[in-house]
């Protein structure tokens, strides 16, 4: 067992918010549309337990951007459904030829365990509950485009938060910089244990004090599967806490409207509210690939 | 282990700490033909014999009992057998080891009882073997009892797993007690534990874990000392009691002259939820780690006479089921041989526990609770175990040289103080420091 290799991204947790600010700034040099082939001839393996739209694609398209080769596997369809251990499937990957490894997985420190074990960059593209740290990058390069400085923004982080690894991501990355965060939620999404992830951090059950004033709205996936366990029922849900036109008026006028994906209309948010001027969804999409081109440069060695 | 010898063994100039026979103070104990034939103070025995351990500068205590190891045979030896884990057990300063039933198949029937004991499994120690309490542990048909406990099962439990359905715990309690038989709960609601893998608090938040209530644990022992209360003579034992809530159940039973004892193991009253760092699995045992409030509880009960005995809960298991993801880890650590070590850094030095209360939980306090006669002390007749140490030495536990076949420890590398110097097995030497 090892320290991860350099330039590995496991999460956001143990960065240090220079770190971060590089990263962001990398970003903003990186233009999709113009092939620069920093990353010629490296071998980019995407090592993928869960399916995946956006993560899966901006990734492989800022990969291809850069020049390198990619390679996609999904554990369907691979020796992973055999049984083979996450650490064999590593060292498999890595005697292909593999130069860094892009990892989703449905556990908890899975990539983790994969970057102490191998001496190639290990990229956390999700585990199980814990972190998405290239979602929290995207997100915080998407908020940059819009407003001045993270430092003194007021963000209302609304939804499944227990269950989320983009909130842990996104609560550690925004409480680096400063931001005053607000969470909102029913108790079982979000129990007072989530207070203590970082300091700051205020609950609010009530979905029109937490967006009272904001300068940006984080919305989460609500899975309805995981709402049949609950005392509240989707009706409740969608009346309490969904975000509709009027509710969005509570918040500042040139409040901004986020959610990672995959978005359901008609429950956390409104097909209006998604689609509306101050929804910049489609826009994080876009932003994921310049942010993974910075996420892979410097992974390779490559971020000059 | 029980076969008598013409042997003497004179062990002089120790310091013996017998908290059954509320002895503290510097004696020499000739032991004789597997039996503890005189103890007296220094220089007052007389007569020769065949050998002489020079204990000076040295504890001199009874053999330590250990009621909670899992030895993993039948069917599981790639991870201990029971000739590698009692040697590790005799290397920790355990003389008797009171092996679980949860190995495959499960120990559910007199032969698998007598099986574990027969001489071919070469036992270093002494090995007492604890049945299923349920057919294949599956929570439903009761074994047989008496004739488990004829054939020397010294409990009935289906550790690994609780006895879940009230019916059945209540069944089992009234039956144990007709034989004076004692019942080990492993104390955890597994509806509430389902897809968990350590403590519920800001770590496992923080990690993404889902977590174990307190509340899983506590709601059995209360439920269980409820039943125990009904049957006159019913006999539970709490094995690995890791809450504060659930000290408060046992407690209660205590005060109510209900017969209920339990035990705490070392890694539960050293280490807490929040030293879970970067996944590592050799952190991962169930019940797993708990809060800073519930260790601080520990401690007071380990101190206070609550506690009845310090187990170690030996969970051996081989290195691919531990080098994998956090969450599909195998839940448990191996800790014979750091126990000794652990209760004197911790609750010792760090918590000026007396050494003669330590001593009481690793002997006199797991020989009551399961009634093992003339163990637990080294009053004349006893038996020859004996268990010598130094309390002041500091050593390094290093995992690669231990002598059980796993090495998932979260201790590898600790700095201890105490050290076994001699494991004595009915009057034989059976480990010796160098």
């Amino acid at each position: 067992m090892t320290k991860p290799a350099r330039g590995s991204l496991l999460g956001i947790e143990h960065l240090r918010a220079e770190e971060i600010a590089g990263l962001l700034k990398l970003a903003r040099r990186m233009n999709p549309q113009t092939t620069r082939p920093l990353l010629r001839g490296k071998r980019v393996l995407l090592l993928f337990y869960e399916p995946s739209t956006r993560t899966r694609s901006s990734f492989e398209i800022a990969a291809k951007s850069l020049g390198a080769i990619t390679t996609f596997i999904q554990s369907s369809g691979s020796s992973i459904e055999k049984g083979e251990s996450l650490l064999d499937t590593g060292y498999t990957l890595r005697a292909v030829g593999a130069d860094v490894i892009i990892i989703r997985h449905p556990n908890a420190g899975a990539p983790l365990l994969m970057a102490q074990h191998l001496d190639i960059p290990v990229i956390n593209a999700g585990d199980g509950m814990h972190e998405h740290p290239s979602q929290a990058l995207l997100d915080a390069y998407t908020i940059m485009r819009h407003k001045k400085a993270l430092k003194g923004l007021h963000v209302a982080i609304i939804g499944d938060i227990y269950h989320s690894r983009v909130a842990r991501s996104a609560i550690h990355l925004l409480s680096k910089f400063g931001a005053m965060i607000t969470l909102c939620g029913p108790p079982e999404f979000l129990p007072e244990v989530v207070a203590t992830l970082a300091p700051n951090l205020h609950i609010t059950r009530t979905v029109e004090d937490a967006i009272r004033g904001v300068d940006i709205i984080m919305l989460l996936r609500v899975q309805k599967e995981r709402l049949a366990g609950m005392k509240i029922s989707l009706q409740d849900y969608i009346a309490r806490y969904q975000i509709t036109m009027s509710r969005l008026k509570v918040a500042k006028k040139e409040a901004v409207l986020m959610h990672p994906g995959p978005i359901i209309r008609g429950l956390e948010l409104t097909a209006e509210v998604a689609d509306c001027p101050q929804s910049v969804i489609v826009e994080e999409v876009r932003n994921g690939v310049p942010v993974r081109m910075a996420i892979l440069a410097k992974a390779l060695g490559r971020a000059r | 282990m029980t076969r008598k010898e013409n042997h003497s063994l004179l062990i002089k100039g120790g310091h013996l700490i017998d908290p059954a026979a509320r002895i503290n103070a510097p004696m020499d104990i000739l032991l004789r033909d597997g039996q503890v034939a005189e103890v007296a103070p220094p220089g007052k025995i007389r007569g020769s014999a065949d050998e002489k351990f020079d204990a000076r500068g040295l504890i001199v205590a009874p053999g330590f009992i250990d009621l909670h190891v899992h030895l993993r045979e039948p069917g599981q030896s790639y991870k201990e057998s029971i000739a590698t884990g009692t040697a590790a057990a005799a290397a920790g300063g355990f003389t008797s080891v009171c092996c679980m039933p949860n190995t495959h198949p499960v120990v559910d029937s007199p032969d698998w009882v007598t099986w574990l004991q027969a001489a071919e499994r070469g036992a270093m120690v002494n090995v007492f073997p604890i049945a299923a309490a349920t057919k294949a542990s599956k929570g439903a048909t009761l074994t047989d009892f008496r004739a488990l406990q004829h054939a020397g099962a010294v409990a009935v439990t289906d550790d690994g797993k609780p006895i879940l359905g009230d019916g059945v715990m209540r069944e089992a309690l009234r039956l144990a007690a007709e034989l004076n038989f004692p019942v080990i709960q492993h104390a955890e609601d597994t509806h509430m534990t389902e897809h968990c893998s350590m403590n519920d608090g800001p770590t496992a938040f923080r990690l993404g874990l889902r977590g174990m209530k307190a509340e899983a644990e506590a709601s059995i022992v209360d439920r269980d000392v409820q039943l125990a209360l009904q049957f006159t003579g019913a006999r539970l034992h709490v094995a690995h009691l890791s809450t504060a809530e659930a000290l408060k159940s046992v407690r209660r039973g205590k005060r109510s002259k209900a017969r209920v004892t339990c035990e705490v193991t070392p890694h539960h009253f050293t280490l807490l939820d929040s030293d879970i760092r970067d996944y590592d699995s050799n952190f991962k045992m169930n019940p797993p780690l708990r809060s800073a409030s519930d260790r601080e509880a520990l401690l007071v009960a380990l101190a206070d006479g609550t506690v009845d005995a310090i187990a170690t809960d030996h969970a051996p298991h081989a290195s691919h089921e531990k080098m994998v993801e956090f969450e599909r880890a195998a839940f448990g650590i191996t800790g014979l041989e750091t126990a000794l070590g652990l209760a004197i850094i911790c609750l010792h030095r760090e918590h000026r526990i007396p050494l003669t209360r330590i001593v009481e939980l690793f002997t006199a306090g797991p020989a009551r609770v399961l009634d093992l006669r003339g163990r637990g002390t080294l009053v004349r007749g006893s038996h020859a175990d004996v268990t010598i140490f130094d309390s002041r030495k500091r050593w390094t536990f290093e995992a690669a040289k231990s002598r059980s076949k796993s090495r998932n420890t979260p201790f590898d590398g600790w700095q201890l103080t105490g050290k076994v110097v001699a494991t004595i097995v009915g009057g034989r030497v059976v480990n010796r420091a160098n």
